[in-house]
C-alpha cells in the first residue's frame, strides 16, 4: 500500500521522504490550498526542486489545490496548476468542480486525485467525478466504515486513499462554514479553520480561557494545559449540559485497521499533518512505513505507541469505529 | 427580486408540516422547495404528505422544487434521490452525488449546500442543466455580485440566503442524539423536540450555534433586511426564507414589504427580531469582520443587538 505524507515546508518533505514516504503531498504559499498557515508551504522552484529530490529517491509529490477558488479570481488557481505540471508533480489533489472541469480541459495529461475536501462520501459520487473529470483516486472522507468503504470499492473503478492518522475532522469536509461564521476565515475560501491570528488567551480569575473570534471555545484551570481553540472540539453548553458537545479533543490513529483496508481494497494510506515540525513527520513516517512493509512481508504489524503525537495523548479509530453511530 | 422558501430545515410533526405549507399558500413568495435535507430517518414521517403540499402550493400559484438530502451516504439515500427525478418536477440538489442520478439534459435547481464559489463551478453546473443556484451562505457580497453576473451570462438565476438560522456544517454524526446520551441508530427522533435546533452556548454564555440533528446551525437568525438594496444590485434575483416556528407568513410578507420598499431595514428588524429562535441576527457574512457579525452593532442610533467582543 502506499503511504501518502505530509510536508509543510521543503525540510519536512525531504524528512518524510528518508523516513520512507511512497508518496507527500504539500501546497503552494497561498490561499490555493487548505492547509494555508503563515511560514508553511511552498514556492514554485522549492517546489520543483522538491519534485526533482523526491523523484531521484522514488517517491511522489502530490500538490494540493484543494480550496474553493474566489469568484473573480480564478486566475490564481488556473496559475498553480499551471505551476504544478510545470514542476513535474505526480498529481494534483482538487475539490472544486470549477477547477476540475478546468483542469480536465486545460492539463488533460496532469494526473487529478479528488480531495476530502469535496466530500464524496457514496459511490455515485465518486463515480460521477470520475467520469466527468477523469478523477484517477477519491480521498475518502472521514465518515465511513471499512466496511462501507469496502462496498464503495465494489462500485468504482479509481483508486482510493484513506486517513489513517492525525487530525481528525468531524464535519462533512469542504462543506463547513462554523470558522468563517466565527472568524470570517474559512478553510473552503481561506485555507484555514480556527485559525492562531483570531486566538487569544485570556486569564479570567483561576482559569484560561481560550477564545476564537471572540469566542470561547475553552476555559481550563489556569495550572492546566489548554488546549488549541479549535472550533467543533470546543468545551459548549446546550440545556443543562456542558462538554464537547461535537466531539472530544482527539487524533485519528488507525494503524491497526491497515489490514482490514487493504482488504477493503484502498490503495493508499494517508497521514494528516502539513502542519506538523519535521521531526515529528519523520517519526510517524517511520512507524507507518514499518507497518506497510509488515504488511506487504506479510509480518506482524509493529504497533509502536504513537499515543504521544496525538492531540490531547489521545487516539481514536474514528468514524471508522463508528461508536457514535 | 422575489421570494423564495427553502426546504424546512426541521423535524416538526406531520399535523405541523401540513399547516404550515397549508398556511403558506397565502404567502407572497414566487416559490417553495418542499422535502428533506437533513436526515432520511426523519422522511418516512412526512413523505406520504409530500404529494399533497406539492399540490396545495401549485394551485396557489407557487413553483414548486423537491429537495436531495444534503449528505447522501447510505444506499436507500441513493435510490430515494434517484427517484425524486422521476416526480416530474424540478430537483433541487443540494449534494453532488445527485449529479449522477440525474438524466442527460433535465433541468436542476442548486441548493445552498452544494459548494458553489466561483464563475467556473456555476458554468459548469449550468451546462449541465442548473437553472438556478442559491449560493452558499458564507460568500461575501463581492463573490455573490460576480456571481451574478456569470448566473446572467450563463441563463442561470442566483439567489442568496435571506432569512433563518444559518446552515454551517453537516456530519455523518448526530450531535443531537449525543446530546442525549443516544447512538445515532437509536436517536428516538429527538431532534423533534427542538422546532428550531437546540442551542449551543459558550462556556461564558454567548448564543453561538445551534444543533440540529446532524447539521449545526448558526444561534443568530442570518437576517438580509440591510442588504436587499446592494444584493438587487448585485443582480440577486430571490431572497431565500427558511422555515421557522412563529408567523412565518407574517415575515415572508416583511421581506415582501421590504423589496418593495414600504418598510425600512429598522423596520423589518423590529417586527422580526421578536420571533427569531434565540433572539439574535446575523449579516455578516455579506461583507462583516466575520459571519456573526451583525452590522447593526455599527449603527450609533440602534443598541447593539450583538453580545460583546473582545
Amino acid at each position: 500500500m502506499e503511504l501518502v505524507c505530509p510536508a509543510g515546508t521543503p525540510a519536512a518533505l525531504r524528512a518524510a521522504v528518508e523516513a520512507g514516504a511512497h508518496a507527500v503531498y504539500c501546497g503552494f504559499s497561498d490561499e490555493t490550498n487548505a492547509r494555508n498557515f503563515p511560514g508553511l508551504n511552498f514556492s514554485t522552484e522549492e517546489l520543483t526542486a522538491a519534485v526533482a529530490g523526491a523523484h531521484k529517491r522514488g517517491a511522489k509529490v502530490l500538490v494540493a489545490l484543494n480550496t474553493f477558488p474566489r469568484a473573480g479570481a480564478e486566475k490564481l488557481w488556473h496559475q498553480r496548476l499551471a505551476d504544478a505540471e510545470a514542476a513535474g508533480v505526480d498529481a494534483v489533489i482538487l475539490a472544486d468542480i470549477g477547477l476540475l472541469d478546468y483542469a480536465a480541459t486545460h492539463h488533460p495529461k496532469l494526473r487529478r486525485h479528488l480531495s476530502v475536501q469535496a466530500a464524496a462520501s457514496n459511490p455515485d459520487a465518486i463515480n460521477f467525478y470520475a467520469e466527468t473529470f477523469d478523477v484517477k483516486r477519491v480521498v475518502l472522507p472521514r465518515v465511513l466504515t471499512v466496511q462501507e468503504i469496502a462496498a464503495i470499492n465494489k462500485e468504482i473503478n479509481v483508486e482510493t486513499e484513506a486517513f489513517v492518522f492525525g487530525g481528525l475532522c468531524v464535519m462533512a469536509e469542504g462543506r463547513c462554514a462554523l470558522s468563517s461564521y466565527a472568524t470570517g476565515l474559512s478553510p473552503n475560501m481561506n485555507g484555514v479553520c480556527s485559525p492562531a491570528s483570531h486566538v487569544v488567551y485570556a486569564e479570567e480569575g483561576p482559569d484560561l480561557a481560550a477564545k476564537l473570534g471572540g469566542f470561547t471555545i475553552h476555559r481550563t484551570p489556569k495550572d492546566q494545559p489548554a488546549p488549541y481553540p479549535t472550533l467543533c472540539k470546543g468545551c459548549f453548553t446546550s440545556g443543562e449540559q456542558t462538554g464537547h458537545v461535537f466531539e472530544d479533543p482527539v487524533s485519528l490513529d488507525a494503524r491497526h485497521l491497515i489490514p482490514a483496508l487493504a482488504k477493503a481494497g484502498v490503495t493508499a494510506l494517508k497521514i494528516e499533518g502539513r502542519q506538523r515540525s519535521r521531526a515529528y513527520v519523520a517519526e510517524v513516517v517511520r512507524a507507518f512505513r514499518a507497518a506497510t512493509d509488515a504488511l506487504a512481508e506479510g509480518r506482524d504489524l509493529p504497533l509502536a505507541e504513537l499515543a504521544r503525537l496525538t492531540e490531547g495523548q489521545q487516539a481514536t479509530a474514528g468514524a471508522y469505529a463508528k461508536t457514535w453511530r | 427580486m422575489d421570494l423564495t422558501v427553502g426546504a424546512n430545515l426541521f423535524f416538526w410533526t406531520t399535523d405541523a408540516t401540513r399547516g404550515f405549507y397549508e398556511r403558506l399558500r397565502a404567502a407572497p413568495v414566487a416559490r417553495v422547495v418542499v422535502g428533506e435535507v437533513v436526515c432520511s430517518k426523519r422522511l418516512p414521517f412526512w413523505e406520504h404528505d409530500i404529494p399533497l403540499i406539492v399540490s396545495t402550493l401549485k394551485d396557489a400559484g407557487k413553483e414548486v422544487a423537491l429537495s436531495t438530502l444534503g449528505l447522501i451516504t447510505l444506499n436507500r439515500e441513493r435510490a430515494k434521490t434517484k427517484d425524486l427525478f422521476d416526480m416530474g418536477l424540478p430537483v433541487e440538489i443540494n449534494d453532488i452525488t445527485a449529479l449522477k442520478n440525474l438524466p442527460e439534459g433535465t433541468p436542476f435547481w442548486v441548493g445552498p449546500l452544494v459548494n458553489v464559489y466561483n464563475e467556473g463551478t456555476l458554468a459548469y453546473l449550468a451546462r449541465r442543466g442548473a437553472t438556478r443556484i442559491c449560493l452558499p451562505p458564507e460568500l461575501p457580497l463581492k463573490s455573490i455580485a460576480a456571481l451574478c453576473k456569470a448566473g446572467k451570462e450563463a441563463g442561470v438565476a442566483v439567489e442568496v440566503w435571506g432569512h433563518g438560522r444559518l446552515p454551517l456544517a453537516m456530519s455523518a454524526r448526530c450531535y443531537h442524539a449525543r446530546l442525549h446520551d443516544r447512538a445515532k441508530d437509536n436517536c428516538q427522533f429527538i431532534c423533534g423536540a427542538d422546532l428550531d435546533g437546540r442551542e449551543v452556548d459558550t462556556l461564558d454564555g454567548q448564543a453561538f450555534l445551534s444543533v440540529n440533528g446532524v447539521q449545526t446551525l448558526s444561534a443568530a437568525t442570518g437576517c438580509a433586511a440591510y442588504y436587499t438594496e446592494a444584493l438587487a444590485e448585485a443582480g440577486v434575483s430571490a431572497l431565500r426564507l427558511s422555515p421557522q416556528t412563529g408567523d412565518f407568513n407574517g415575515l415572508c410578507q416583511g421581506y415582501a414589504d421590504r423589496l418593495a420598499g414600504k418598510v425600512s431595514p429598522a423596520d423589518l428588524v423590529a417586527k422580526l427580531l421578536p420571533e427569531a429562535p434565540g433572539g439574535r441576527f446575523a449579516d455578516g457574512f455579506f461583507d462583516g469582520p466575520s459571519g456573526s457579525d451583525w452590522q447593526h452593532r455599527f449603527r450609533p442610533d440602534r443598541p447593539s443587538l450583538s453580545w460583546p467582543r473582545r
